[in-house]
Protein backbone atom coordinates (compact mmCIF):
# COMPACT_ATOMS: atom_id res chain seq x y z
CA UNK A 1 0.00 0.00 0.00
CA UNK A 2 1.02 3.62 -1.00
CA UNK A 3 0.75 6.66 0.56
CA UNK A 4 -0.28 9.45 -2.12
CA UNK A 5 -0.54 12.68 -1.65
CA UNK A 6 -2.10 14.86 -4.42
CA UNK A 7 -1.94 18.51 -5.30
CA UNK A 8 -4.13 20.77 -4.00
CA UNK A 9 -5.04 22.10 -7.73
CA UNK A 10 -6.96 19.11 -7.91
CA UNK A 11 -9.25 18.73 -4.83
CA UNK A 12 -12.21 21.51 -6.58
CA UNK A 13 -12.14 19.74 -9.47
CA UNK A 14 -13.47 16.71 -8.52
CA UNK A 15 -15.66 15.92 -5.67
CA UNK A 16 -14.81 14.13 -2.79
CA UNK A 17 -11.33 13.85 -3.89
CA UNK A 18 -9.09 13.91 -0.71
CA UNK A 19 -5.61 15.13 -0.16
CA UNK A 20 -4.22 12.03 0.72
CA UNK A 21 -5.14 7.94 0.38
CA UNK A 22 -3.91 5.04 0.01
CA UNK A 23 -3.61 2.98 -2.99
CA UNK A 24 -2.36 -0.40 -3.93
CA UNK A 25 -0.49 0.10 -7.36
CA UNK A 26 2.35 -1.34 -9.07
CA UNK A 27 3.18 1.51 -11.11
CA UNK A 28 2.59 5.26 -11.25
CA UNK A 29 1.02 4.51 -14.02
CA UNK A 30 -1.50 2.14 -11.97
CA UNK A 31 -1.89 4.45 -9.74
CA UNK A 32 -3.27 7.00 -11.81
CA UNK A 33 -5.53 4.84 -13.44
CA UNK A 34 -7.24 3.55 -10.25
CA UNK A 35 -7.71 7.20 -9.40
CA UNK A 36 -9.01 7.94 -12.86
CA UNK A 37 -11.71 4.89 -12.21
CA UNK A 38 -12.83 6.58 -9.06
CA UNK A 39 -12.69 9.96 -10.60
CA UNK A 40 -13.39 9.88 -13.85
CA UNK A 41 -11.51 12.63 -15.90
CA UNK A 42 -8.49 12.58 -13.80
CA UNK A 43 -5.71 11.13 -15.79
CA UNK A 44 -6.69 13.75 -18.31
CA UNK A 45 -5.06 16.70 -15.61
CA UNK A 46 -2.25 14.92 -14.69
CA UNK A 47 -1.52 13.23 -17.75
CA UNK A 48 -1.01 14.28 -21.64
CA UNK A 49 -2.16 11.97 -24.49
CA UNK A 50 0.92 9.64 -25.16
CA UNK A 51 0.35 8.72 -22.38
CA UNK A 52 2.81 11.25 -20.30
CA UNK A 53 3.14 12.81 -17.44
CA UNK A 54 1.86 16.83 -17.80
CA UNK A 55 5.08 18.92 -18.10
CA UNK A 56 4.16 20.69 -14.68
CA UNK A 57 2.81 17.83 -13.14
CA UNK A 58 6.39 16.37 -11.21
CA UNK A 59 5.71 12.55 -9.27
CA UNK A 60 7.81 11.46 -6.76
CA UNK A 61 8.18 7.90 -5.23
CA UNK A 62 10.22 7.97 -1.95
CA UNK A 63 11.23 11.43 -2.93
CA UNK A 64 12.60 10.30 -6.33
CA UNK A 65 11.70 11.78 -9.46
CA UNK A 66 9.27 9.22 -11.14
CA UNK A 67 7.14 8.37 -14.45
CA UNK A 68 4.01 6.82 -15.57
CA UNK A 69 6.49 3.18 -15.35
CA UNK A 70 8.08 3.51 -11.82
CA UNK A 71 7.61 0.86 -9.97
CA UNK A 72 5.88 1.84 -6.45
CA UNK A 73 7.47 -0.25 -3.83
CA UNK A 74 5.03 -1.84 -0.44
CA UNK A 75 4.90 0.79 2.25
CA UNK A 76 6.63 4.02 -0.59
CA UNK A 77 4.64 7.62 -0.35
CA UNK A 78 4.06 9.10 -3.60
CA UNK A 79 4.07 12.94 -4.02
CA UNK A 80 1.93 14.23 -6.69
CA UNK A 81 3.29 17.88 -7.28
CA UNK A 82 1.70 20.96 -9.67
CA UNK A 83 5.32 22.21 -10.00
CA UNK A 84 5.75 25.65 -9.21
CA UNK A 85 5.47 27.98 -12.45
CA UNK A 86 3.80 30.58 -14.38
CA UNK A 87 2.38 34.06 -12.59
CA UNK B 1 -38.65 40.16 -15.58
CA UNK B 2 -35.75 39.41 -18.14
CA UNK B 3 -31.89 39.15 -16.54
CA UNK B 4 -29.40 40.06 -18.75
CA UNK B 5 -26.13 38.19 -18.07
CA UNK B 6 -22.58 38.61 -19.44
CA UNK B 7 -20.22 35.77 -19.18
CA UNK B 8 -16.90 37.45 -18.98
CA UNK B 9 -13.51 35.01 -19.67
CA UNK B 10 -10.10 36.21 -18.56
CA UNK B 11 -6.83 35.00 -17.95
CA UNK B 12 -7.83 34.08 -14.49
CA UNK B 13 -11.01 32.75 -14.87
CA UNK B 14 -14.31 32.99 -16.08
CA UNK B 15 -16.76 35.79 -14.80
CA UNK B 16 -20.21 36.31 -14.57
CA UNK B 17 -21.87 40.19 -14.72
CA UNK B 18 -25.69 40.37 -14.15
CA UNK B 19 -27.85 43.38 -14.17
CA UNK B 20 -31.93 43.37 -15.69
CA UNK B 21 -33.37 44.56 -18.99
CA UNK B 22 -32.40 48.03 -17.93
CA UNK B 23 -28.65 47.19 -18.04
CA UNK B 24 -28.12 50.24 -15.41
CA UNK B 25 -26.94 48.44 -12.31
CA UNK B 26 -24.89 44.99 -12.52
CA UNK B 27 -23.75 42.43 -9.76
CA UNK B 28 -20.30 40.28 -10.49
CA UNK B 29 -20.48 37.27 -9.53
CA UNK B 30 -16.57 35.09 -9.50
CA UNK B 31 -13.80 34.26 -11.00
CA UNK B 32 -14.82 30.40 -11.92
CA UNK B 33 -13.56 27.47 -12.99
CA UNK B 34 -10.67 27.39 -10.57
CA UNK B 35 -8.97 30.79 -12.16
CA UNK B 36 -8.17 28.74 -15.16
CA UNK B 37 -6.59 31.26 -18.00
CA UNK B 38 -10.09 30.97 -20.17
CA UNK B 39 -9.78 31.35 -23.75
CA UNK B 40 -13.69 31.71 -24.57
CA UNK B 41 -16.82 31.50 -22.71
CA UNK B 42 -19.52 31.69 -24.54
CA UNK B 43 -23.57 31.00 -23.95
CA UNK B 44 -25.62 27.93 -25.48
CA UNK B 45 -28.50 30.83 -26.31
CA UNK B 46 -31.50 28.39 -26.20
CA UNK B 47 -31.07 27.32 -22.44
CA UNK B 48 -28.95 29.55 -21.17
CA UNK B 49 -26.01 27.15 -20.18
CA UNK B 50 -22.11 28.74 -19.93
CA UNK B 51 -19.16 26.69 -21.89
CA UNK B 52 -15.61 28.09 -20.82
CA UNK B 53 -12.87 26.84 -22.93
CA UNK B 54 -9.85 27.04 -20.63
CA UNK B 55 -6.31 25.95 -20.51
CA UNK B 56 -3.95 25.48 -17.38
CA UNK B 57 -0.86 25.23 -17.42
CA UNK B 58 -0.90 22.77 -14.93
CA UNK B 59 -3.91 20.29 -15.72
CA UNK B 60 -3.91 21.30 -19.44
CA UNK B 61 -7.34 21.98 -21.40
CA UNK B 62 -10.87 21.47 -20.96
CA UNK B 63 -14.16 22.96 -21.73
CA UNK B 64 -16.21 23.76 -18.11
CA UNK B 65 -20.01 24.05 -18.00
CA UNK B 66 -22.48 25.66 -16.17
CA UNK B 67 -25.71 25.24 -15.88
CA UNK B 68 -26.75 27.98 -13.59
CA UNK B 69 -25.48 30.96 -14.89
CA UNK B 70 -22.03 30.58 -12.82
CA UNK B 71 -23.31 28.92 -9.70
CA UNK B 72 -21.74 25.42 -10.24
CA UNK B 73 -19.24 24.47 -12.74
CA UNK B 74 -18.17 20.48 -14.21
CA UNK B 75 -15.28 20.21 -17.01
CA UNK B 76 -14.45 17.53 -19.17
CA UNK B 77 -11.61 16.68 -22.13
CA UNK B 78 -12.72 13.01 -22.40
CA UNK B 79 -12.19 12.79 -25.97
CA UNK B 80 -10.68 16.34 -26.64
CA UNK B 81 -7.17 14.95 -27.89
CA UNK B 82 -5.89 14.32 -31.32
CA UNK B 83 -5.20 10.00 -31.76
CA UNK B 84 -2.25 8.51 -30.84
CA UNK B 85 0.08 8.27 -35.06
CA UNK B 86 -1.30 11.55 -36.32
CA UNK B 87 1.48 13.67 -35.23
CA UNK B 88 -0.80 16.46 -33.50
CA UNK B 89 -0.71 17.70 -30.60
CA UNK B 90 -3.72 19.70 -28.88
CA UNK B 91 -2.56 22.65 -26.79
CA UNK B 92 -5.28 24.61 -26.12
CA UNK B 93 -8.93 24.90 -26.57
CA UNK B 94 -9.42 28.34 -27.98
CA UNK B 95 -12.95 29.03 -29.24
CA UNK B 96 -16.38 27.40 -28.69
CA UNK B 97 -19.77 27.84 -30.30
CA UNK B 98 -22.54 26.36 -28.84
CA UNK B 99 -26.30 25.88 -30.70
CA UNK B 100 -28.34 23.14 -32.24
CA UNK B 101 -27.72 20.49 -29.43
CA UNK B 102 -24.34 20.98 -30.16
CA UNK B 103 -21.08 22.19 -28.97
CA UNK B 104 -18.18 22.59 -31.18
CA UNK B 105 -14.48 23.61 -29.57
CA UNK B 106 -11.73 25.02 -32.00
CA UNK B 107 -8.63 23.99 -31.05
CA UNK B 108 -4.96 24.28 -31.80
CA UNK B 109 -3.35 22.17 -33.56
CA UNK B 110 -6.25 23.10 -36.03
CA UNK B 111 -8.95 21.02 -35.28
CA UNK B 112 -12.42 21.15 -34.43
CA UNK B 113 -14.17 18.64 -32.00
CA UNK B 114 -17.76 18.32 -30.66
CA UNK B 115 -20.32 17.61 -28.44
CA UNK B 116 -23.39 16.09 -28.25
CA UNK B 117 -23.85 15.42 -24.73
CA UNK B 118 -23.42 19.00 -23.49
CA UNK B 119 -19.97 18.67 -23.03
CA UNK B 120 -19.42 15.70 -21.00
CA UNK B 121 -17.77 14.03 -24.35
CA UNK B 122 -16.12 14.93 -27.27
CA UNK B 123 -15.15 13.73 -30.36
CA UNK B 124 -13.17 14.88 -33.71
CA UNK B 125 -15.41 16.60 -36.18
CA UNK B 126 -12.62 17.99 -38.96
CA UNK B 127 -9.11 19.27 -39.05
CA UNK B 128 -9.52 20.71 -42.37
CA UNK B 129 -7.55 18.07 -43.97
CA UNK B 130 -7.36 18.53 -48.00
CA UNK B 131 -7.84 22.03 -47.76
CA UNK B 132 -4.70 24.19 -50.19
CA UNK B 133 -1.58 24.27 -47.59
CA UNK B 134 -2.87 22.31 -44.56
CA UNK B 135 -0.50 20.37 -44.71
CA UNK B 136 2.12 22.73 -43.51
CA UNK B 137 -0.67 24.76 -40.78
CA UNK B 138 1.03 22.70 -37.84
CA UNK B 139 4.90 23.84 -39.17
CA UNK B 140 5.69 25.92 -36.15
CA UNK B 141 7.37 27.73 -38.43
CA UNK B 142 3.73 28.58 -40.11
CA UNK B 143 2.21 29.58 -37.32
CA UNK B 144 2.06 33.11 -35.85
CA UNK B 145 2.65 34.04 -32.18
CA UNK B 146 -0.43 32.89 -29.52
CA UNK B 147 -1.13 30.41 -31.92
CA UNK B 148 -4.87 29.88 -31.52
CA UNK B 149 -5.50 26.99 -34.39
CA UNK B 150 -8.99 27.45 -35.35
CA UNK B 151 -9.67 30.89 -33.68
CA UNK B 152 -13.58 31.19 -34.38
CA UNK B 153 -16.81 30.12 -35.49
CA UNK B 154 -20.03 31.69 -37.02
CA UNK B 155 -23.08 29.35 -36.81
CA UNK B 156 -26.09 29.23 -38.77
CA UNK B 157 -29.91 29.36 -37.07
CA UNK B 158 -31.69 27.39 -38.89
CA UNK B 159 -29.62 24.89 -40.33
CA UNK B 160 -27.51 22.48 -38.03
CA UNK B 161 -24.70 21.36 -40.16
CA UNK B 162 -23.69 24.34 -41.71
CA UNK B 163 -21.20 26.87 -39.92
CA UNK B 164 -17.77 28.68 -40.64
CA UNK B 165 -14.72 28.32 -39.04
CA UNK B 166 -11.74 30.69 -39.23
CA UNK B 167 -8.50 29.38 -38.95
CA UNK B 168 -6.28 31.99 -38.03
CA UNK B 169 -3.36 33.09 -40.61
CA UNK B 170 -5.26 31.22 -43.29
CA UNK B 171 -9.15 31.94 -43.82
CA UNK B 172 -12.75 31.63 -43.71
CA UNK B 173 -14.28 28.49 -44.40
CA UNK B 174 -17.83 27.02 -44.57
CA UNK B 175 -18.97 23.94 -44.21
CA UNK B 176 -23.26 22.99 -44.87
CA UNK B 177 -22.59 19.29 -43.91
CA UNK B 178 -21.28 19.04 -40.49
CA UNK B 179 -17.86 19.24 -41.22
CA UNK B 180 -17.32 16.50 -43.49
CA UNK B 181 -16.19 19.06 -46.56
CA UNK B 182 -15.34 22.69 -46.26
CA UNK B 183 -15.32 25.38 -49.05
CA UNK B 184 -12.84 28.68 -48.60
CA UNK B 185 -15.15 31.77 -48.29
CA UNK B 186 -12.04 34.37 -48.61
CA UNK B 187 -12.91 36.09 -52.28
CA UNK B 188 -12.33 39.59 -51.81
CA UNK B 189 -9.84 40.00 -48.94
CA UNK B 190 -6.99 41.76 -49.17
CA UNK B 191 -3.68 40.73 -48.07
CA UNK B 192 -0.60 42.46 -48.19
CA UNK B 193 1.59 39.64 -48.40
CA UNK B 194 2.86 36.58 -50.87
CA UNK B 195 -0.02 33.82 -51.00
CA UNK B 196 1.14 30.54 -52.27
CA UNK B 197 -2.61 29.53 -52.59
CA UNK B 198 -5.35 31.34 -54.20
CA UNK B 199 -7.96 30.61 -51.90
CA UNK B 200 -6.36 31.07 -48.69
CA UNK B 201 -3.44 33.24 -46.70
CA UNK B 202 -5.91 35.74 -45.18
CA UNK B 203 -5.75 36.84 -41.76
CA UNK B 204 -9.41 36.88 -40.63
CA UNK B 205 -9.35 38.03 -37.21
CA UNK B 206 -13.20 37.85 -36.30
CA UNK B 207 -16.36 37.04 -38.65
CA UNK B 208 -19.94 38.36 -37.54
CA UNK B 209 -23.36 37.57 -38.77
CA UNK B 210 -26.26 39.76 -38.71
CA UNK B 211 -29.04 38.04 -36.84
CA UNK B 212 -31.50 40.59 -39.06
CA UNK B 213 -29.84 39.30 -42.50
CA UNK B 214 -28.85 36.06 -42.44
CA UNK B 215 -26.52 37.00 -45.71
CA UNK B 216 -25.12 39.79 -44.23
CA UNK B 217 -21.50 39.18 -42.37
CA UNK B 218 -19.17 41.50 -41.15
CA UNK B 219 -15.51 40.59 -40.99
CA UNK B 220 -12.36 42.24 -39.05
CA UNK B 221 -9.77 41.54 -40.74
CA UNK B 222 -5.86 41.64 -40.10
CA UNK B 223 -6.12 44.36 -42.57
CA UNK B 224 -9.24 45.61 -43.12
CA UNK B 225 -13.13 45.61 -42.38
CA UNK B 226 -14.76 43.66 -44.78
CA UNK B 227 -18.31 43.19 -45.64
CA UNK B 228 -20.26 40.38 -47.30
CA UNK B 229 -24.01 40.43 -48.86
CA UNK B 230 -24.14 36.82 -50.06
CA UNK B 231 -23.16 34.87 -46.76
CA UNK B 232 -19.46 34.82 -46.89
CA UNK B 233 -19.38 33.93 -50.67
CA UNK B 234 -17.47 37.18 -51.74
CA UNK B 235 -16.10 40.04 -49.66
CA UNK B 236 -15.89 43.95 -50.16
CA UNK B 237 -13.51 45.57 -48.07
CA UNK B 238 -15.52 48.46 -46.12
CA UNK B 239 -12.00 49.91 -43.96
CA UNK B 240 -12.37 53.59 -45.34
CA UNK B 241 -13.81 55.98 -42.66
CA UNK B 242 -12.01 54.41 -39.92
CA UNK B 243 -8.86 55.64 -38.38
CA UNK B 244 -6.87 51.84 -38.49
CA UNK B 245 -7.26 49.21 -40.80
CA UNK B 246 -6.77 46.32 -37.38
CA UNK B 247 -8.59 45.21 -34.57
CA UNK B 248 -10.01 41.83 -33.74
CA UNK B 249 -13.81 42.48 -31.93
CA UNK B 250 -16.77 43.24 -33.83
CA UNK B 251 -20.30 43.21 -33.06
CA UNK B 252 -23.69 43.21 -35.23
CA UNK B 253 -26.96 45.06 -34.37
CA UNK B 254 -29.04 42.52 -33.68
CA UNK B 255 -31.94 43.89 -35.11
CA UNK B 256 -30.63 46.53 -38.14
CA UNK B 257 -28.65 44.73 -40.71
CA UNK B 258 -26.77 47.77 -41.51
CA UNK B 259 -25.88 48.46 -38.03
CA UNK B 260 -22.57 47.51 -37.27
CA UNK B 261 -19.42 48.08 -34.51
CA UNK B 262 -16.11 47.24 -34.43
CA UNK B 263 -13.00 48.59 -32.52
CA UNK B 264 -9.96 49.66 -34.56
CA UNK B 265 -6.81 49.45 -32.91
CA UNK B 266 -3.18 50.35 -33.84
CA UNK B 267 -2.03 48.05 -36.12
CA UNK B 268 1.67 47.70 -34.66
CA UNK B 269 2.66 45.51 -31.57
CA UNK B 270 0.97 47.66 -29.31
CA UNK B 271 -2.48 46.66 -30.89
CA UNK B 272 -4.55 49.38 -28.18
CA UNK B 273 -7.13 51.85 -29.46
CA UNK B 274 -5.26 54.80 -31.12
CA UNK B 275 -3.95 57.85 -29.26
CA UNK B 276 -4.82 56.51 -26.25
CA UNK B 277 -8.39 57.12 -26.45
CA UNK B 278 -10.97 54.60 -26.33
CA UNK B 279 -13.80 54.51 -29.08
CA UNK B 280 -16.26 52.38 -30.55
CA UNK B 281 -16.92 53.23 -34.52
CA UNK B 282 -20.23 52.37 -35.68
CA UNK B 283 -21.61 52.31 -39.23
CA UNK B 284 -25.55 52.77 -40.22
CA UNK B 285 -25.20 52.02 -43.65
CA UNK B 286 -23.31 48.86 -44.03
CA UNK B 287 -19.98 50.26 -43.80
CA UNK B 288 -20.34 53.24 -46.29
CA UNK B 289 -19.73 55.35 -43.40
CA UNK B 290 -18.96 55.05 -39.63
CA UNK B 291 -19.19 57.42 -36.46
CA UNK B 292 -16.75 57.46 -33.53
CA UNK B 293 -18.83 56.66 -29.97
CA UNK B 294 -17.39 57.62 -27.11
CA UNK B 295 -19.20 59.05 -24.90
CA UNK B 296 -18.20 58.02 -21.52
CA UNK B 297 -15.33 56.05 -22.36
CA UNK B 298 -11.77 57.46 -21.35
CA UNK B 299 -10.04 59.55 -23.94
CA UNK B 300 -6.62 60.18 -21.79
CA UNK B 301 -4.08 57.85 -21.39
CA UNK B 302 -6.08 54.92 -22.23
CA UNK B 303 -4.58 52.18 -23.98
CA UNK B 304 -7.02 50.04 -23.76
CA UNK B 305 -6.58 46.80 -26.44
CA UNK B 306 -9.92 44.07 -27.14
CA UNK B 307 -9.36 40.60 -28.41
CA UNK B 308 -11.31 38.79 -30.64
CA UNK B 309 -13.64 37.35 -29.16
CA UNK B 310 -13.74 40.42 -26.63
CA UNK B 311 -17.41 42.04 -27.54
CA UNK B 312 -20.69 40.98 -27.77
CA UNK B 313 -24.51 42.50 -28.81
CA UNK B 314 -27.75 41.55 -26.91
CA UNK B 315 -31.05 41.29 -27.85
CA UNK B 316 -33.24 43.81 -26.32
CA UNK B 317 -35.31 46.22 -28.64
CA UNK B 318 -32.78 49.31 -27.82
CA UNK B 319 -29.82 46.50 -28.20
CA UNK B 320 -26.94 46.28 -25.85
CA UNK B 321 -23.16 46.19 -26.35
CA UNK B 322 -20.24 44.75 -24.18
CA UNK B 323 -16.19 44.90 -24.60
CA UNK B 324 -13.99 43.70 -22.12
CA UNK B 325 -10.32 45.00 -22.01
CA UNK B 326 -6.95 43.66 -22.56
CA UNK B 327 -6.49 45.68 -18.91
CA UNK B 328 -9.78 44.09 -17.25
CA UNK B 329 -12.35 46.42 -17.54
CA UNK B 330 -15.74 46.32 -19.04
CA UNK B 331 -17.55 48.38 -20.97
CA UNK B 332 -21.39 48.70 -21.66
CA UNK B 333 -23.88 50.44 -23.75
CA UNK B 334 -27.70 50.04 -23.10
CA UNK B 335 -28.24 52.25 -25.63
CA UNK B 336 -27.25 51.34 -28.89
CA UNK B 337 -24.02 52.11 -28.78
CA UNK B 338 -24.56 56.48 -28.08
CA UNK B 339 -23.12 56.12 -24.75
CA UNK B 340 -20.94 53.80 -22.52
CA UNK B 341 -20.08 52.98 -18.62
CA UNK B 342 -17.79 50.36 -16.94
CA UNK B 343 -19.77 47.68 -15.48
CA UNK B 344 -16.34 45.96 -14.06
CA UNK B 345 -13.13 47.41 -13.06
CA UNK B 346 -9.68 45.62 -12.45
CA UNK B 347 -10.16 41.89 -13.45
CA UNK B 348 -7.67 39.96 -14.89
CA UNK B 349 -6.73 40.58 -19.00
CA UNK B 350 -9.97 39.45 -20.50
CA UNK B 351 -10.44 37.23 -23.51
CA UNK B 352 -13.89 37.08 -24.38
CA UNK B 353 -17.10 38.49 -23.50
CA UNK B 354 -20.75 37.03 -24.62
CA UNK B 355 -23.92 37.86 -23.35
CA UNK B 356 -27.31 35.82 -22.84
CA UNK B 357 -30.88 37.33 -21.92
CA UNK B 358 -32.37 34.60 -19.48
CA UNK B 359 -35.98 35.55 -19.17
Amino acid sequence: MADVHLPTTLMPLFTGLPRRLDLDAPTVGEAIGQLNERWPGLRDRLCEPGPAIRMHIHVYVNGERAWLDTPIPERSRVDVIAAISGG
Amino acid sequence: MSRTVVAVGTRKGCFVLESDADRRAWTMRGPFCEAWPVYHATFDQSEGTIYAAAASEWHGSAVWRSTDLGETWTHSSEGLAYDEGTGKKLSKVSTLSAAHGRVLVGVEAPGIFESRDNGDTWSLVSTLAGQPGSEDWDDPANQPPGHLGISGFASDPDEADRFWAIVQGVGLFETTDGGTSWTPRNRGLRADWPRPHEEVGFCVHKVVRSRADGDRMYQQNHVGMHRSDDCGQTWTEITEGLPTEFGFAAAAHPHDRDTFFVIPLDPGHGRTMPDGQAAVWQTQDGGSSWQRKNEGLPQRDAHLGVLRQGMAADTHDVPGYYFGTSTGQVFASADDGESWSEIASYLPPISSVDVAIID
